[in-house]
């Protein structure tokens, strides 16, 4: 059991929000490391869609039920609420069309979980007035050469994004280094990652 | 004797039943008495919970995996997949396999004597369909006392075995397993499949499928049919990587009609053995229920209806990258329709060169991944014997 609790950080704040039994869709679920944590420590029932057979792979090895293909063909084949918790873990920056991806988590998910590095951490910053090189991500060291997109996002960005299209962020949580920060205002400034829980927006009761 | 591996020396079996009773076909026709032949690999556990049901493909028999004599060059036809250790574990499991209805390897078919006339039934045999096939399986598992499979599973025409049972026995199945398949037979295939019936029909030995008391079979036509289906297994890279444009020993072309490629001496080979393992009008039958095949029909147009009721089992569905007989967007369509209904689905698009074939050569991978998969169905029922 040892083995499952050494979640990695990101992972496991993503996995703190959510709630013990829920239905949860794991989108670009990797090698199922957090689907198999959620099933077997909050009673999930997880289903997974990724692209990679590799990943595929090792998740049926875990005994999970994951599908291989693109995320929105994928999504678009469950009905709308089918699931209780959509997660996006780390994989904001190479979505060909991360708006279309957030609504249709929204439409399959009761609410969704979306982890991303921060590209407005001070580090970042600094390096691209230092050196004039667009800045690695914080938690994700690969240049932008090495994957087919690589969207540079930061907090500020997302969060104005989502109140722009009616997404409510309902719980967050910021990282540095693994560790969770508290400071709220300058999140911006010192989290590497961020992990949101996003739910439609109510709209104003016309009454 | 045999390979470590091997399950060893298998017996192939009959069942004989509907003697009384006809079975029902799908056609409205009524088929009596029925014979089934199939064979039986590893132990049924005491509570009856470690049955797997492998279906066959177009030519394939109950003859799946180990050796019927001691002097067999050729163990069953997916040995690679079953036997002690392998994907299909005969330690483990009980693996079963039979004979399809209309086919040539012991079940009632064209070829077996027909009780009103005493002489073969020729076209005289009632035109059958994956679900009349997939009914007289029901029937041998009935006899053998299993009243739930732990998996099903089979590729191309067996995959279509695989995907009648969960739509029509969903409390039957823990698991189905469809393999490099269709839900539906595309006009394309059924183009395929015509061209090969007719290339029986224009031989004249054929004689509207009664020949087998004249001592002349229609080899010629069923050897093309086969022929045309062998292409069809292929890919254009697997055949570029088997033959290329070599030439069968023979420096240059001769400019005369002889079999000059390497491919068409592949093709003819493989259609002049088939003649003497098949029966033509076992080819007709088979293919024919190939064609009628459409679960989405059955159930008002829409495939996904057809799994309403499978909400309980759990799909492993494969396909293959260059498959172009049922190629992965025909696997897709099936994983859009079950995910629609609410199963439990996981779906793998295997990288492979080699066409239609792959689920039978792709051994390494597809034992990894069925092996995966078993494990967690084997992991279930003993937990749920605790």
């Amino acid at each position: 059991m040892a083995a499952y609790s050494a979640l990695r950080p990101d992972l496991q704040a993503v996995a703190d929000l959510v709630p013990a039994g829920a239905k949860v869709l794991d989108l670009g679920c990797g090698d199922g490391a957090l689907l198999d944590y959620l099933v077997r420590h909050k009673q999930a029932r997880g289903r997974g869609i990724e692209l990679s057979e590799a990943g595929v792979m090792a998740c049926v090895r875990r005994g999970l039920s994951v599908r291989q293909g693109p995320l929105e063909e994928g999504l678009a084949d469950y009905p709308a609420a089918s699931f209780d918790v959509v997660i996006l873990s780390q994989t904001l920056p190479f979505l060909d069309d991360p708006a279309m991806i957030l609504r249709e988590m929204l439409r399959v998910g009761k609410s969704a979980l979306v982890s991303f590095p921060n590209w407005g951490y001070w580090r970042c910053r600094l390096d691209l007035l230092l050196t004039g090189r667009v800045p690695l991500a914080p938690d994700l060291p690969q240049p932008w050469s090495d994957a087919p997109r690589w969207q540079a996002v930061s907090i500020t960005d997302f969060a104005q994004f989502c109140g722009r299209v009616d997404i409510a962020i309902t719980a967050e949580i910021y990282l540095n280094r693994g560790r969770r920060v508290r400071i709220i205002k300058v999140k911006n400034l010192l989290a590497m990652t961020a992990v949101f829980r996003l739910e439609p927006q109510r709209q104003p009761n016309p009454m | 004797m045999f390979p470590p591996n091997s399950i060893g020396l298998v017996k192939t079996q009959t069942l004989t039943f509907a003697e009384d009773e006809p079975l029902r076909l799908e056609s409205g026709a009524a088929l009596r008495p029925v014979t089934l032949a199939y064979e039986v690999y590893g132990r049924l556990n005491a509570d009856r919970s470690n049955a797997i049901l492998i279906c066959h493909a177009l030519s394939g028999g109950a003859h799946a995996a180990g050796y019927l004599s001691p002097g067999d060059a050729q163990p069953g036809w997916w040995d690679d997949c079953i036997g002690p250790g392998k994907a299909f574990d005969t330690d483990r499991f009980c693996v079963i396999c039979s004979n399809v209805l209309g086919s040539c390897y012991g079940s009632s078919g064209p070829s077996s004597v027909d009780p009103a006339t005493g002489e073969p039934y020729g076209l005289r045999f009632p035109v059958v369909t994956i679900g009349d096939m997939v009914r007289a399986q029901a029937r041998l598992l009935d006899h053998l006392g299993i009243e739930r499979l732990l998996a099903v599973a089979g590729g191309s025409m067996g995959g279509m075995q695989v995907l009648e049972w969960a739509a029509h026995y969903p409390q039957r199945v823990r698991a189905a397993i469809p393999i490099a398949t269709t839900a539906r037979h595309s006009p394309m295939l059924i183009a395929l499949s015509e061209v090969g019936r007719q290339a029986v029909y224009a031989d004249p030995a054929w004689n509207n499928g009664d020949y087998y008391l004249n001592g002349r079979k229609p080899d010629a036509g069923l050897s093309v049919a086969r022929m045309v289906g062998h292409i069809t297994y292929l890919s254009e890279q697997s055949m570029h990587e088997k033959f290329g444009r070599r030439l069968q020993g023979r420096e240059r072309y001769g400019y005369e009609f002889q079999t000059e490629f390497e491919v068409e001496s592949y093709l003819k080979h493989n259609g002049d053995k088939f003649t003497r393992r098949f029966d033509a009008n076992s080819y007709l039958y088979v293919t024919k229920a190939l064609d009628y095949f459409d679960l989405a029909d059955q159930h008002g147009g829409s495939l996904a209806a057809a799994f309403d009721h499978s909400t309980d089992t759990a799909f492993l569905v494969i396909s293959f990258t260059s498959d172009w007989l049922y190629p992965s967007y025909h696997s897709k369509e099936l994983v859009k329709a079950l995910t629609a209904a609410g199963c439990d689905v996981t779906y793998l698009d295997i990288e492979s060169s080699w066409g239609h074939d792959a689920f039978l050569v792709e051994v390494a991978t597809m034992t990894r991944l069925l092996g995966s998969f078993l494990d967690r169905l084997a992991g279930e029922a003993l937990n749920s014997e605790r």
